[in-house]
């Protein structure tokens, strides 16, 4: 996955000029991950810039640059350091096209690695997406797969709105194959898509769930389960059409989410769901999150993050009787 | 072209701009000397205090050994991450020497041994970085804030704390560490702005160690000097060898006398050199290259406050020989104490997020007892 991320990048810093890439570390040393590796090199630090270390200066700065016609795209160095830049991120970059009625909208990237399960200490795991996706003028973006990142991110780039693109850093050296050659199988942002097929009940997930999720139904099989997951893709927009058809299918529902569960994105997903699909539903939409905890120390975390156990024993109790 | 030489600048549209709106004329005396300030090598050196060297040269010593027990731990997993401080060992040691008891140090994430120096139990100082709990210590039991892992966010607290403090009339002063990268985020320019306006009793040592991870100071900053930054708020700059022990010790004795006679915040940039990686996950040579590495290390703490002490013969083989043991002894209860599996209650996850558990948290917490009674079952 980073290789596709860097590849997205490349490619549309070279077809794009006015494309630029900034953060800490992002020159040189191609970012702690090594995402922008060789950027700096082939564009030159006027368009892949190592930044003095602040947050707020770098995503402020993007702003200004975008208001004079750039496409910035950000790199946030971990989840829980992005939130020096929120008084930005939420004042200005989410506000500014409504602001200013259509006449300065904002072109910026936001890519912030994101999510926990790689032993990483304090202020290295938060899953911080319902801070993001309860800003409206945000587009929240989170890609689960090799080709998606490639396809997300570039569609991202593209886009005209601002958008937050959050990378499981969990999945950044997955093994899955990759043909760069292949055309983006991405649509554009705000499409979900059926990664399983199943009649007995939908998993909605995202992002770093989704490979857990596709795990246990895997397992779910012999348990007699025939189950069907979704990847949302994107949390804003939300892929209303795709989820609600799933569910009228299978007529039973759990969505997945290391997030907190509390006011996090499994609770508007439910809700839409109640509203939309009440008279399909056969059980009540149950939710697998993390815990309503700050992000647990290393040694705990496989407690915290939603695993296949979890999520099974949370399928068996949509056998809803009462 | 002078002010006077701009276009509408002329004499007459001007007025004197009544009393309160003239600049200070005492900035002077806060700005710091071009040169980083030196004890160890210089005349100066003379007048060194034989018992408080003896010590420091222990405490570095130790501080060493330290650091290569800790990258140790780090290769055999025990530790999930270590910064090193190697190269820096003079700042960490004098910032924990130059404190009372009742003084708070408020460290980042690579100040381990500055703690360690100031008292606090070893292992639970390495509990962060272990990974088992984020803070191993009860920072009021120390006077010292939790290690902190966002950059420069613990000196507003410092301010605050030491502001408190002097509210309550406690003579206390509040010692601050941060990097030179952490001197370019906004809480960095906050903390010294309110320090300032308050006239709290805070000292900033910036242990300015040539990197942030892989970017240089020449991309962090275009002031002169990071010490200089102090005089645009009001307060005294100092620059300082970081590598020389004496002398960083002098300089923040000043500062924490100054703090704690109620002359205000001092900022000291302390400049040495991370002689190891940022941490084990980085890599360095993509960044930087030996020459540059090998001449600092000829300008090693340790090496230079040892040369100084038996030249003056403050220090023989003997008290050489006698910190090292020390400092083996050390490392070996480190290295036994850090081998024993920490015992770790999952149910802990839900202690202490709020006073009182939440409904919902006992809810959960329900919820693993039986996922791990069914787990001991199976
Ligand atoms: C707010 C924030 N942004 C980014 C980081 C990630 N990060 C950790 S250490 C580091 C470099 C710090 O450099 P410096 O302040 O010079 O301290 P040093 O590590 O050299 O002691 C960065 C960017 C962080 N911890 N906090």
């Amino acid at each position: 996955m980073a290789q596709a991320l860097q590849r997205a990048m490349r490619d549309a810093m070279a077809q794009d000029p006015t494309v630029h890439v900034m953060g800490e570390d992002v020159g040189t040393l191609g970012g702690v991950f090594r995402i922008t590796d060789g950027l700096a090199k082939e564009f030159g630090e006027e368009r892949c810039t190592d930044t003095p270390l602040a947050e707020a200066g770098i995503l402020g700065a993007a702003v200004g640059m975008a208001m004079y016609g750039l496409r910035p795209v950000v790199e946030m160095q971990f989840d829980a350091f992005a939130y020096p830049a929120f008084e930005q991120l939420i004042s200005h970059v989410a506000k500014m096209r409504n602001r200013t009625r259509g006449a300065m909208p904002l072109p910026i990237t936001i890519r912030v690695p994101y999510g926990g399960g790689i032993g990483g200490v304090e202020h290295h795991s938060d899953s911080s997406e319902a801070y993001y996706a309860a800003t409206p003028g945000l587009h929240v973006v989170t890609p689960a797969t090799v080709e998606d990142a490639y396809g997300l991110l570039r569609a991202s780039i593209a886009s005209d709105d601002p958008v937050v693109f959050l990378e499981p850093k969990r999945l950044y050296w997955s093994k899955a194959q990759w043909d760069p050659a292949a055309p983006a199988a991405v649509p554009g942002i705000g499409k979900a898509l059926v990664r399983r097929t199943g009649a007995s009940a939908t998993l909605i997930t995202y992002g770093p769930s989704l490979p857990v999720c596709l795990e246990a139904a895997e397992a779910a099989r012999e348990e007699g389960w025939d189950l069907e997951v979704v990847d949302l893709r994107s949390l804003v927009p939300f892929d209303e059409e795709t989820v609600m058809a799933s569910v009228r299918r299978t007529g039973r529902a759990v969505v997945v989410h290391e997030a907190n569960g509390f006011a996090g994105p499994g609770a508007e997903i439910v809700a839409r769901i109640q509203e939309k699909c009440f008279h399909h539903l056969e059980a009540p939409v149950l939710r697998v999150t993390g815990f309503d905890i700050p992000y647990p120390p290393p040694m705990l975390e496989k407690h915290h993050l939603p695993g296949v156990d979890r999520i099974l024993d949370t399928v068996a109790r949509l056998q809803w009787e009462n | 072209m002078t002010v006077q030489e701009l276009p509408g600048a002329g004499a007459s549209h001007r007025s004197t701009p009544p009393p309160a709106w003239r600049p200070r004329t005492d900035a002077a005396p806060l700005l710091p000397d071009p040169e980083p300030y030196r004890v160890l090598g210089t005349p100066a050196a003379e007048k060194l205090d034989p018992e408080l060297m003896r010590r420091c040269y222990a405490e570095l010593v130790r501080g060493r050994r330290y650091n290569a027990q800790a990258t140790a731990l780090t290769r055999q997993g025990r530790l999930a991450v270590y910064p090193s401080t190697v190269g820096q060992e003079a700042c960490e040691i004098a910032a924990a020497l130059v404190l009372e008891e009742q003084d708070w140090l408020f460290p980042s994430y690579r100040d381990t041994l500055a703690a360690v120096a100031r008292g606090l139990d070893p292992v639970q100082a390495l509990t962060l970085l272990r990974g088992d709990w984020h803070t191993g210590y009860d920072p009021r039991e120390y006077r010292i804030a939790p290690l902190c892992t966002p950059l420069a966010t613990q000196l507003p607290h410092a301010v605050g704390l030491a502001h408190a403090a002097r509210l309550r009339g406690d003579d206390v002063v509040a010692l601050a560490l941060v990097g030179d990268g952490g001197t370019s985020e906004g809480d960095f320019h906050e903390a010294l702005n309110f320090a300032a306006v308050w006239q709290a009793p805070v000292v900033f040592l910036v242990q300015n160690n040539g990197f942030a991870i892989s970017v240089p100071l020449a991309k962090q900053t275009a002031a002169p000097t990071l010490a200089h930054k102090a005089v645009g708020y009001g307060m005294p700059g100092r620059l300082v060898d970081g590598n020389d022990i004496a002398a960083v010790h002098e300089v923040l004795s000043d500062a924490v006398r100054r703090a704690r006679a109620g002359g205000g915040p001092t900022l000291i940039e302390a400049v040495t050199y991370r002689i190891e990686a940022h941490t084990n996950a980085d890599d360095a040579t993509r960044y930087r290259g030996d020459a540059e590495v090998e001449a600092w290390k000829a300008h090693d703490p340790v090496e230079l406050l040892e040369r100084e002490l038996t030249a003056r013969g403050m220090l023989d083989e003997a008290g050489i020989r006698e910190a090292k043991e020390a400092a083996e002894a050390m490392a070996a209860t480190l290295r036994d104490r850090m081998n024993a599996e920490p015992v770790l209650d999952p149910m802990d996850l839900f202690e202490n997020v709020y006073a009182e558990q939440t409904g919902r948290l006992r809810e959960q917490a329900e919820m693993l007892r039986a996922e791990l009674d069914a787990e001991e079952q199976s």
